[in-house]
């Protein structure tokens, strides 16, 4: 798929997130968008998934680490023509499938179950692990947020990872740089990231997360990276594409208001008549 | 009771692992640099491809088990009882229990006769901490007998388990023809009709001791094994209080959110009649040998006959 395409996609992920946050008038919009682009490069690029058999065994999986940003899984879900985008207005609503966090019961295309931080990067080594000892072709892929580091059971599992070389293993950080109480370096510094996973002997990646030629020589260099698993460090901007969320602490879990939904939803028609 | 032959639960465990590994080829087992303990090593030794070392890492392996269940695998999970059901507890509540994947938590050196280690390890209160998660199966077996039954009743099972065994041996008496395993379902061991005493685990055995100790007394026990605390056999509990109209529970956790307690929860409401539960009481165990232990904690066959009679 090209730039382009992605480029169209990704936009639709993000008028999603803002759809369901808004819908909802709750969820994490911040970190929904600033991964928008990885969301997108995943289900539309890199993994091998089918809407129509979410349950192949031989199918890649994705494991989002940081659960919170689940309206961004779900609106590459959605886009990717899992569930109807319909549906996300119901977002964390009594009844729907659509649950604040995700749970691998409740929604189709959701692999793990995820949403208390740091336990998703062990659940998606597990399934690394068994795809090795079955020796299975497919890949996993975990999302975890810069600010998730700080959670201990991330470098349990990255040890782990890297001891027992899960090749078909890729951890992405969603570094945004920004937590709930404040910037990541202020709160409890997990700086330097890329250091500390080669330090866990993972192939060590920095990116540019919105980027889709960067991240696509990244996937293709994780791919090719025998004996050790990779992290990809995407460097990324929180809220990005919608101009009053960007960089903005305040946005983490924070729905915007119908004026707020409009003037964004503005922002993105102008994104889309850019792509045409 | 001399030359009977004892076997801890945890050898059992290990053992079972590893004649059913041929049978479940779909079976891994994972351990936290315990396997000399928990006697995963025994599987470890036969099927060395389907065991993982985690290392000292149990919260870890517990997210590790989920996620390779998510892909088919039917997971045992093992370390002791005090980091299964404590420093995991919301790995296995969120990443297994949530999710209600097929893993099996193979907890050893659960209670007091952990013995010499002390209370940092002597885990009083995991059939509390697992029974509160919703769909979990909570097993607590009594000898070498049940706990092999109850390894493979495991493995028959789709959902998590939590097998709770301990390191010190106990007596073989499940041993006879007609003995049947099945998830959920009690056992009576002795009819009497004075006294009910619904044990777990190694307390069975002394229930069927202080139930000798009770007869020459003139006081007839009736004595049942509740093998399974959750789900728990109502039937059996609800038939006992009636013919008895006075339960001891016995159970080596604390008498808080335990068997005593689930016990309570099914007589309150189906058969009020007076329950007395017999366990440890609210503190945190010490250093000791398993036999010293039980015998300071009243929980050997004499202490439970003593307290049976106190409370009566």
């Amino acid at each position: 798929m090209d730039n382009l395409e992605l480029k169209r996609h990704a936009n639709e992920v993000r008028r999603g997130v803002l759809i369901g946050t808004h819908a909802a008038k709750a969820g994490h919009p911040g970190g929904s968008l600033s991964a928008a682009d990885i969301f997108t490069y995943l289900y539309f690029e890199e993994m091998n998934v089918d809407p129509a058999n979410p349950k192949d065994p031989k199918r890649d999986r994705f494991v989002l680490s940081k659960g919170h940003t689940a309206p961004g899984l779900y609106a590459a879900l959605a886009e990717k023509g899992f569930f109807p985008k319909e549906e996300l207005t119901t977002l964390r609503k009594l009844g729907s499938h659509l649950q604040g966090h995700p749970s691998l019961k409740c929604t189709s295309g959701v692999d793990m179950s995820t949403g208390s931080l740091g336990q998703g990067i062990s659940a998606a080594a597990g399934m690394a692990m068994a795809g090795k000892l079955d020796n299975a072709d497919y890949r996993v892929y975990t999302l975890l947020g810069d600010g998730e580091l700080e959670e201990g059971q991330v470098w349990e599992a990255s040890m782990f990872a890297g001891a027992k070389k899960l090749d078909n293993l890729v951890v992405i950080v969603d570094n945004n740089g920004l937590q709930i109480d404040g910037p990541v370096s202020e709160v409890n510094d997990p700086n330097p990231i890329d250091k500390k996973f080669e330090a866990f002997n993972f192939h060590v990646i920095n990116v540019d997360a919105h980027d889709f030629d960067a991240l696509r020589a990244a996937f293709k260099e994780a791919r090719e990276t025998k004996g050790m698993p990779t992290a990809i460090i995407a460097h990324s901007l929180k809220g990005k594409g919608i101009s009053f969320m960007e960089g903005q602490v305040g946005w983490h879990g924070k729905a915007p208001n119908d004026e707020e939904f409009a003037t964004a939803m503005a922002e993105l028609d102008k994104i889309e008549e850019g792509l045409k | 009771m001399g030359d009977v032959k004892k076997i801890a639960t945890r050898e059992s465990y290990g053992n079972a692992l590893a004649e059913l590994g041929a049978e479940y080829p779909n079976m891994v087992v994972l351990d936290a640099d315990l396997a000399a303990a928990t006697k995963t090593g025994v599987f470890k030794k036969a099927f060395p491809d389907r065991f993982i070392d985690c290392g000292i890492a149990e919260s870890n392996m517990m997210a590790i088990a989920a996620g390779m269940a998510t892909c088919g695998k039917l997971v045992w999970a093992s370390t002791f009882a005090m980091f299964a059901s404590g420093r995991a507890y919301e790995q296995v509540r969120n990443s297994i229990g949530y999710p209600h994947l097929n893993v099996k938590i193979g907890a050893t050196h659960a209670g007091i006769t952990v013995g010499e280690d002390g209370a940092s390890h002597q885990c009083l209160e995991d059939i509390a901490l697992m029974r509160v998660i919703p769909g979990m199966t909570v097993i607590c077996p009594s000898d070498d007998v049940e706990t092999k039954a109850a390894v493979r009743a495991a493995c028959d099972f789709d959902g998590p388990v939590y097998l709770r065994t301990g390191r010190a041996g106990v007596p073989v008496f499940n041993d006879g023809a007609d003995y049947r395993f099945e998830i959920g379902k009690g056992i009576q061991l002795k009819e009497g009709g004075d006294v009910s005493i619904v044990a777990t685990g190694l307390m069975v055995n002394s229930a069927l001791e202080a139930a000798e100790l009770l007869a020459a007394d003139g006081i007839k026990a009736d004595v049942v094994n509740i093998h399974t605390i959750k789900p728990i056999d109502k039937d059996i509990l609800v038939k006992t209080a009636q013919k008895t109209g006075k339960v001891f529970t016995a159970e080596e956790h604390s008498v808080i959110g335990g068997l005593g307690a689930a016990v309570c929860e099914v007589l309150a409401e189906e058969c009020p009649v007076k329950v007395h539960r017999i366990g440890i009481y609210d503190v945190f165990g010490e250093s000791g040998s398993a036999g010293a232990l039980m015998e300071k904690y009243r929980l050997d066959g004499k202490g439970l006959y003593e307290q049976i009679k106190e409370k009566m």
